[in-house]
């Protein structure tokens, strides 16, 4: 039999229909839903006289616009966001799928629900009207945004019509040095290949650095595949994606257990199989990084200086003299001497449990800059609760951060936490976007560890030099 | 969904790289429970100021433009989120076929289910079409979607790649939830299959 990838054997294992052009109706194992790109699809269902086809398969959560303030059961504010998430809630019990309302302390960020609650297994496919979906890639799954009207196709179907993509190997060699963390790790391949570079591609990530990383850091690196272009990341599941999966609620037991992990052994790429792209990254020569710009691709070592629009080539010098504008920042001027004055901690790409306590090592015992606005937007209600046992809330409130109730939050301030004009945050989410985090807000996408460093200086921060 | 064969009309450049979904629709516009009535916040941050009065040198707020149907831009169009909210508020304005080196691979799929056409050219004819636009109104554009070319107003062609069963679906305007329910027999014997290789997904 011919050397397959990873891609190539999950891809298979979920073709419905291939027409003769190669277009493939593909099967899906699960059903992320949230309450911002789902609505009009439910309706759509509605108009046509539609049902949910698999709502065993599909889960709902709401996570984009709900307040993350300790008050937040007294209902949302914002009219269009109440309606928003009662639409959710409406659609979830009059179409019969799995739900967690904001009630709920299961509720969070759907990419972190998923894994959490063990709805996310090896070789499946997952999708989401999110973009993020592509976190789930972390346990060899091969998991990618769609648009509303492929969640409706999903929602009436279980099946997307879809050709296949490319492949792309991403490695990574070696170790990591001190400091380094699997965020500097994925904005670095960005840093490589651009935000286009994936395009058409889905990314194997492999190599000895991404094999060290843990399940979380894992999930880190897989979520910010489609800042790369990449249509899906994916990383071979191992022993450590198992025992991740292994006792949560949704993840098979007994027997099923057993035989569920004799088929992700199968799972990995062949000897030979063939890339249609592979780029290399040595993991010592991995920095912390940080954005400068409004592009993920625009970053950089924290050791290095603001680039000059002048030394990039093509249409990218003109985009970069827009952003140096927008980021009010001066080509020459070192990373480490710009100015913060918002620190957010959270979002999908780095709100797990293992980025609280990366970020809290860094600031126990220690007080944030004076003036500063901190936050901590834990992804998931058990992760705040499992944060609250370990006592890293305590140290994140005695530094002075606020310690908030889960959801996507500050990531891209469809709720009320926002940056206002002008203000400049350090951030742990995964988009550097104009106006991402608000009107005119300025984003510096860094680590949790780079983020706390933040916090306590008042400006990006070498995170080694405070180990 | 409308059927798309022919459009002929004025070309908007918008050289910028990177052009992403939250350049295009702000998320502040994302929670409506609606698609329509997006057009008028396309492109809302670069388009107006904080007061909502227009700003002038912003290529949709120019006369010559106001009224296009096309838009010529740089690389990487649509990158970003999946929000489906870029199309609407793309096609609720009017636009009905997007120009580009590349597209972000949500965007585009998402386009074809709204009736736009991305079409993807090599940098060299992005570069004459984009002069092209350049122009004003009175430079306008042909795209045949039947014959694959996008025609400047000098008379270049520019031959165009697109996958041969999105095109048979946008120029016939088909709902493809449709034509995916008319293989619920395939989907019956695939699920009952993989039940029994992999019964506890």
């Amino acid at each position: 039999m011919k050397a397959r990838t990873l891609y190539d054997k999950i891809w298979d294992d979920h073709v419905v229909h291939q027409a003769e052009d190669g277009t493939c109706l593909l099967y899906i194992d699960r059903h992320l839903v949230h309450e911002v790109t789902s609505p009009q699809a439910f309706e759509g269902l509605r108009m046509t006289g539609r049902k949910v086809r698999a709502p065993e398969k599909t889960i709902a959560v709401p996570d984009h616009n709900v307040p993350t303030t300790l008050d937040r059961a007294k209902g949302i504010d914002n009219e269009e966001s109440r309606i928003q998430v009662d639409a959710l809630d409406k659609n979830a019990k009059d179409f019969g799928v799995h739900y967690y309302p904001v009630s709920d302390v299961r509720q969070g960020i759907v990419h972190i629900v998923g894994p959490e609650q063990g709805w996310t297994l090896p070789g499946m496919t997952v999708v989401c009207g999110d973009s993020h979906t592509a976190t789930h890639g972390a346990f060899g799954a091969l998991a990618h945004g769609i648009g509303t009207s492929e969640v409706e196709h999903v929602l009436a179907t279980q099946t997307l019509i879809q050709k296949k993509s490319k492949n792309m190997k991403v490695e990574i060699t070696g170790k990591l040095r001190p400091g380094v963390t699997a965020k500097d790790i994925t904005l670095s391949v960005i840093g490589a290949t651009g935000t286009a570079g994936g395009t058409g591609y889905v990314i194997e990530y492999c190599g000895e650095a991404i094999r060290d990383l843990s399940m979380e850091g894992r999930m880190t690196v897989c979520n910010m595949a489609i800042e790369g272009g990449a249509r899906a990341g994916l990383i071979a599941p191992d022993e450590k994606t198992y025992d991740y999966c292994k006792g949560r609620p949704h993840a098979p037991k007994g027997a099923a257990w057993e035989a569920a992990v004799a088929y992700w052994k199968t799972l990995f790429s062949d000897e030979g199989a063939h890339f249609d792209k592979v780029i290399t990254l040595k993991g010592e020569d991995i920095a912390p990084v940080v954005t400068w710009g409004t592009s993920p691709e625009d970053v950089l070592p924290i050791t290095a200086s603001v680039p000059a629009p002048e030394s990039f080539s093509g249409g990218k010098v003109e985009a970069a003299k827009r952003a140096l504008d927008y980021m009010g920042l001066t080509a020459g001027q070192k990373l480490t001497d710009i100015q913060i004055d918002t620190v957010f901690i959270g979002s999908c790409t780095n709100g797990r449990i293992e980025d609280l306590r990366a970020a809290a090592a860094i600031l126990k015992g220690k007080k944030i800059k004076d003036g500063m606005r901190a936050m901590v937007v834990p992804g998931s209600g058990l992760v705040r609760a499992q944060a609250e046992e370990e006592g890293l809330a305590d140290i994140f409130k005695e530094a002075g951060f606020e310690w908030r109730l889960a959801g996507c939050s500050m990531c891209l301030a469809m709720n009320p936490d926002q940056l206002a004009e002008g203000e400049r945050c350090a951030s742990t989410s995964n988009r550097n976007f104009e106006g991402r985090q608000g009107y005119k807000g300025r984003t510096h996408l860094v680590s949790p560890a780079m983020a706390a460093a933040a916090a306590i200086t008042g400006h990006l921060t070498d995170v080694r030099e405070m180990m | 969904m409308e059927k798309f064969t022919t459009v002929t009309g004025i070309a908007a450049p918008m050289p910028l790289v990177n052009i992403d979904t939250d350049m295009i629709i702000p998320k502040v516009f994302l929670k409506t429970i609606k698609r329509s009535g997006l057009g008028v916040n396309l492109f809302d941050e670069m388009r107006y100021d904080r007061q909502g009065n227009e700003i002038p040198d912003f290529v949709l707020n120019k006369p010559a433009y106001r009224d296009a149907q096309i838009i010529v831009a740089g690389d990487n169009f649509g990158c970003g989120s999946s929000r489906e909210h870029a199309p609407w508020a793309l096609a609720d304005f009017g636009i009905k076929s997007v120009i580009s080196t590349s597209f972000a691979d949500i965007f585009y799929n998402n386009c074809f289910k709204n009736g736009i056409l991305p079409i993807i050219l090599p940098q060299e004819a992005v570069d004459v079409l984009m002069k092209d636009a350049e122009k004003g109104a009175n430079a306008r554009m042909e795209i045949n979607l039947e014959a694959q070319t996008v025609t400047a107003s000098d008379g270049q062609v520019f031959a165009f790649e697109v996958d041969a069963f999105k095109k048979h679906c946008l120029m016939n305007g088909l709902d493809d939830i449709g034509l995916t329910m008319e293989k619920a027999a395939s989907i019956d014997s695939y699920e009952a299959k993989a039940g029994t290789l992999r019964p506890w997904v």
